[in-house]
Formats: C-alpha cells, structure tokens, sequence
C-alpha cells in the first residue's frame, strides 16, 4: 500500500481520552490513546470485549454517547483537530470525509424507512443534489458492494433483507461520498462465517479501488492479517504494541499480543487443550496499576506493578513493556 | 387486504352482538320505566296498555329480539322522555361532543409530542423533571374537580370565560359548530382544556418513554455518524418510530374521549351526548341508554379499525394479511 512516510499522516491521534461516567466518578474506557493513519492505508485495531477499541472508533469522530464523554486530546485529520470544531463542522464531516460503518447490520438500519432514503440521505445532507441523480448514485453503489436487483432494493425495507445484504448497504452507505476514512466498527462480527468471507473479500477490493484509509476494528487476527497494512494491539484502553502486520504477527514484543496469537484455536495441534490467556481483561473500573496487564502476564515483574511501561521503539514498531519480548526467539 | 378487512368486520359484528346481550339485560335489571312514565293518577288498566304499547309484557329474550330486529333496522327505539327516536336523539348531539374531543386530541398532541420531546432528547434537567412531575398530576386529578377549579378561576374570579353552553355556532353542512365563530371558540376553550390535560399528560409520557429509547438505537447513532442533521433525526428516525404506540394510545383515547367525556359535559354544561347520557340514566330513558352504548361500541370498534390500518401504513414490517395468522 501508499506508505509515503515524508507526507504528512491523514489522520494523527494523539492522547485521546474518553471517560465514563458512573454514580462514583469518571472512568477511563480509552486513555493517552496515540497513533497515526497514512491515506489509504489500512489500520487493524485489534483487542479483546472491553479494551476500548469501539470506544476510540467512536471517539474519532465525535460520537460518544452519556454518560461516556471524550475529555481531552487530539484528533487531527488532514491538519484538522476535528476535537475543535463546532458541532455543524463535524456533522459536515461525517459521513462526507469519515464514514463508519457498525457492528450489527440488524440494528444499524432504521426499521421504518426504506433503504433508499437512508441512503440518499447520506448525500443530500452533505450536498444538494437531484434527487434522480442520488437515487442513481445509491443504486450504482449498492452494485459496487455486490447487491443484486439494486433497483428493486432501494425502495425495500431493512426487514426484507437478510444480515449480510444489510451490512451491505451499510458498506455502500458509507461508500457514498468518497470518504477518505472509513471506521469499521466490527462489520463482520455479527455475520454468518460464510458472509463473513465475501463481506472481507468485497471490502479488501473496495479498498484497493477507491484507495480509502481503513480502520477496521475487530477481535479477530486472522481477519486483521489478511486486510491490514498495520495492526494495533488495544488493551485496557491504550494501545499496547503497534506496528507493520508481518512485525507484530511474526515477531511481537509485548506478552499480550503473543497470547492474542497463541489464542487462535487453528495453530493448537489436534487433540491438545485450546490455549488461552489466564484470566479477563480488567474491567472500566478496576484498572490495576503500573503495566494494566501485568496480571496476566507470565513475564510481569515488581517494576510492572508499580509503573506504567514507556513507549519502545524499533523502527515503525513499537510496544509499552517493561519486558518485551526477543524478537529472535518468537513465536 | 381485503380478507383482512372482512375479517375484522365479522370480528366487530360478534363484538356488537355480545354487547348488545350484556347491554340489554343489564338496562333490563334497572328500575321499571313504567313508573316513571305512567301519570300517577292513571288507572290500572291505563296502566296495562302503557307495558303492552312498550312491549313491556313480552319475555325478556323477545324483548331483545325485537330491539334486535329493529336496531339491524336502524331504529333504537323510541326515546321514554323525549318521544324522539332514540339514535336520532343522540346523533344529533353527536357534532358537539367530536368537536370538542377533536380540538382536544389536536391540543394534546401539539402540546404532548413536543414536551415529550424535549424530556426524552434532552439529559434529565430541571425543567425535564417539572415536565414529568406535572405530568403525573395532570393525568390524576379527577376531571369534575379540575372542571370546576377552571370554572371558579375563569369563569367566576377572572370573568374570562363563560362557564357553561356551545355559545354561538355556524352550520356547516347542516351540523353546528362552535369553533368557527369567536364567541363559540370562547366557550369551547376550558371544557377542551379540562379534557386535554389528562391526555397532554398520557402523551408526554408516552413520547418522552419511546424518545430516551429511541434515540440511544444504533439507527440514531449511524444516522448521526452518516452526517445527518439533529432536526431530520429527530423528525424522520425518531419521531417516525415512536409514532406508532402514540397512534395506538391516541386512537383508543378519542374512543374513550367520545365514550366517556360525560363528566366534563356535565361539569360546563356541554350539550353533548355525554350530558345526554347522564339524562337519560336519571330518567330511566332506557332506548336511549341502549342506543348509546351501542353507538359507543361501534365508534370504538371503526376506531380500532382506523388504528390498525394506520400501522400498516406507519411500520412496513406490519402486514395485514399476516396478522390474520
């Protein structure tokens, strides 16, 4: 992929932190969250239920809910801090430059209005158009993401169409205005295993020919090493290890994404017990001290208990572990 | 559709039929007509023809088979009081009460859906709790009481507003009408106040309950994430959903507005069927009794109709060939 490094990123995040509030006070979902996005490039973010890695999908762009509020850092995008603009200047953002697409394609389309005007909306909110012409750019899109009889669905209901072709018009919705960023909260969780493989394979191509920056966010590592440039590990609320995909699959340094790989039930030979990762990843409101995982890790040490590790780096990979692991040595 | 329509019409045809047994034998168990109509000073045998001209004398099944007959007819009977037909005499209170259960309806929903509103979309604030609180009293104080703290605060202590009667009306088509003419306007405003209040309340409930559900679904959240503007969320993804239990509770209320706005008729001395019912129940008038709670029946059974229709027409996954099954 485009990985001109002089340029500058389309979107850098830096120090992004949402908190939420509950009844005893504020809790961190995400904290001191940093990364950068290349223009068209593909970012995995990857974690267990519970890292935040929804949670910063959403706080990109602005949408997080009560009692959950984004408190400090920066989203720039294009040079922009999208954290700065008013309230009109990020809804002429969404949708137009950054689209998103969600987890459950049942839940995600209003039940009550046809496929057509939840697509057209899309546009006319962003520009004035004739409505002929929007009709035909919904029914052109909806052709590009592999939906059959486009003019027939456009003026169909959510109920008659099945997960996968919801999820669908959910890719083609996003896909509407171009956008240079797509956030891809999960897209292919919630489907059957069959859909999901033509929804990856329909959006590795979509990707490739429209040239838009990814960010797709999943649990899965097999989906991530398949589609992405770059992977991040996301881990109680912060980024872990970060990296190119072949980097962190091959040779990871922080014991968290090692478990994540030995987790993936294909690598255990036959008949032997499923590896897993002792314990569960700490809830909102019990984030223990020093290093969050150090709990679970195999490695930690009385300095993981008492300090936060500081970011590592070793070209364009890099990790927070006080212990991290030899490159030489894994997997 | 058409089978639905058929079906729904045998359905109401077995509810009326079922009433109007109930209806009939309950009426039957109150009080003797007879002594009310019959002059004191008449003779037995005056007497005797008096119970044999109402059809008095018959056994009670055939006493209700002819009303039966009669009523498939189009005739309720003859009113004991008035020597009106019956359903003639209610039909012709019939606009004053509609018209003021309409102007009452159209004032709580435009005052209901957008309190509602405002509690539901907005974070729990002061004014949002005022809205929820008022709205408990305004759906439990009792309407006579209401009624008449109305009257002594317009009426009597600010001699705003008349208290009682239509006022002036202009037919239209025939049938009078207050709202057309200021005078009548004047008459209408508190007994259409007094029957809104409990049904602002119902509203604002109901709109601000589906609202706060509405508004943290996913469909809110991918539609602000698609770039749409706050007012269009509101108007096309959340209203939209939410209108179909509002449509629910509103058709069943005008039923029951209808049915049963007899305490505020009474209360501004409305001349609508409600006072006429409360007549007719003091004087025995049986026919009309019978005929009104027949016509209640039927007005909430169209109305159930009507509501079922609009579904279809609000959530496209209602079918109505398939609620059949």
């Amino acid at each position: 992929m485009m990985s001109d490094q002089s340029s500058s990123p389309l979107l850098a995040v830096e120090n992004l932190r949402t908190v939420f509030h509950f009844a005893d006070g504020a809790y961190p979902a995400i904290d001191s969250l940093s990364f950068e996005l290349r223009a068209g490039e593909v970012l995995g973010l990857v974690g267990e239920s519970g890292s935040g890695k929804s949670v910063a999908g959403f706080s990109l762009i602005g949408l997080v809910d009560a009692p959950g509020e984004i408190v400090s850092g920066e989203v720039r995008f294009k040079g922009r801090d999208l954290r700065k603009l008013s309230d009109e200047e990020l809804r002429r953002v969404r949708g137009k430059s950054v689209s998103m697409i969600f987890q459950d394609p049942l839940t995600t389309l209003n039940p009550v209005l046809t496929i057509g005007e939840q697509m057209m909306e899309a546009i006319s909110e962003h520009e004035t158009v004739d409505p002929a012409a929007a009709r035909q750019r919904c029914i052109d899109t909806l052709t590009k993401v592999g939906i059959t009889s486009p003019q027939t669905r456009v003026d169909q209901f959510p109920h008659e169409l099945s997960g996968g072709m919801r999820q669908r018009v959910a890719i083609a919705t996003a896909l509407l205005n171009q956008p240079e960023l797509i956030i891809a909260d999960e897209p292919t969780t919630a489907l059957d295993v069959t859909i999901q493989g033509q929804i990856l394979a329909e959006m590795q191509t979509l990707q490739k020919e429209t040239g838009t920056a990814l960010i797709w966010i999943t649990h899965d590592l097999g989906v991530v090493s398949e589609l992405a440039d770059r992977i991040a590990v996301m881990y109680a609320g912060g980024i872990v290890e970060i990296g190119q995909v072949d980097d962190v699959l091959d040779s990871p340094r922080h014991p968290y994404t090692l478990g994540l790989l030995n987790s993936v039930p294909g690598d255990t030979p036959r008949g032997e017990a499923l590896r897993q990762i002792e314990g569960a990843a700490p809830s909102l409101t019990a984030r223990p001290l020093g290093c969050p995982f150090h709990p679970r890790c195999f490695r930690a040490s009385d300095l993981c208990r008492t300090e936060e590790p500081p970011l590592a780096e070793a070209g364009d990979h890099s990790w927070r572990c006080h212990h991290p692991l030899d490159p030489e040595k894994t997997p | 559709m058409l089978l639905f329509t058929l079906q729904r019409m045998l359905q109401s045809i077995a509810v009326l039929l079922a009433v109007s047994v109930a209806v009939f034998l309950a009426v039957y168990a109150v009080g003797d007509p007879v002594e009310l109509l019959v002059n004191p000073e008449a003779t037995q045998l005056e007497r005797e023809a008096m119970v044999s001209r109402l059809g008095l004398d018959q056994p009670v099944w055939m006493q209700y088979f002819t009303f039966l007959s009669n009523a498939v007819q189009g005739d309720m009977g003859t009113s004991f009081v008035h020597a009106e037909p019956a359903l003639q005499l209610i039909l012709s209170r019939m606009p004053a009460t509609f018209e003021l259960v309409f102007l009452a309806m159209l004032v709580a929903s435009i005052i209901g859906i957008p309190l509602g509103l405002y509690v539901g979309l907005k974070e729990e604030n002061r004014i949002a709790r005022a809205i929820m609180t008022g709205s408990i009293f305004g759906y439990s104080i009792p309407s006579f009481w209401k009624g008449m703290v109305l009257i002594l605060f317009f009426a009597v202590w600010l001699q705003w507003l008349p208290a009682s009667g239509r006022g002036e009306t202009v037919s239209v088509f025939g049938i009078p009408f207050s709202f057309l003419t200021v005078d009548g306007l004047r008459h209408l405003a508190m007994p259409v106040i007094n029957l809104a209040i409990p049904n602002i309340a119902l509203i604002t409930r109901l709109t601000a309950a589906g609202a706060s559900e509405a508004r943290m679904q996913d469909y809110v959240k991918f539609a602000r994430a698609k770039g749409v503007r706050e007012k269009r969320i509101v108007r096309r993804h959340i209203l939209r959903n939410i209108l179909i239990p509002i449509i629910t509770v509103l058709g069943v209320e005008f039923g029951s507005l209808i049915a049963f706005s007899t305490i505020t008729e009474t209360v501004f001395a409305w001349p609508g069927m409600g006072k006429l019912l409360i007549t007719s129940i003091y004087q025995l008038d049986r026919p009309v009794v019978v005929a009104y709670v027949m016509l209640v029946t039927f007005i909430f059974v169209v109305v159930n109709l009507l509501v079922d229709f609009t579904y279809a027409l609000l959530d496209p996954r209602v079918s109505l060939s398939e609620r059949m099954s």
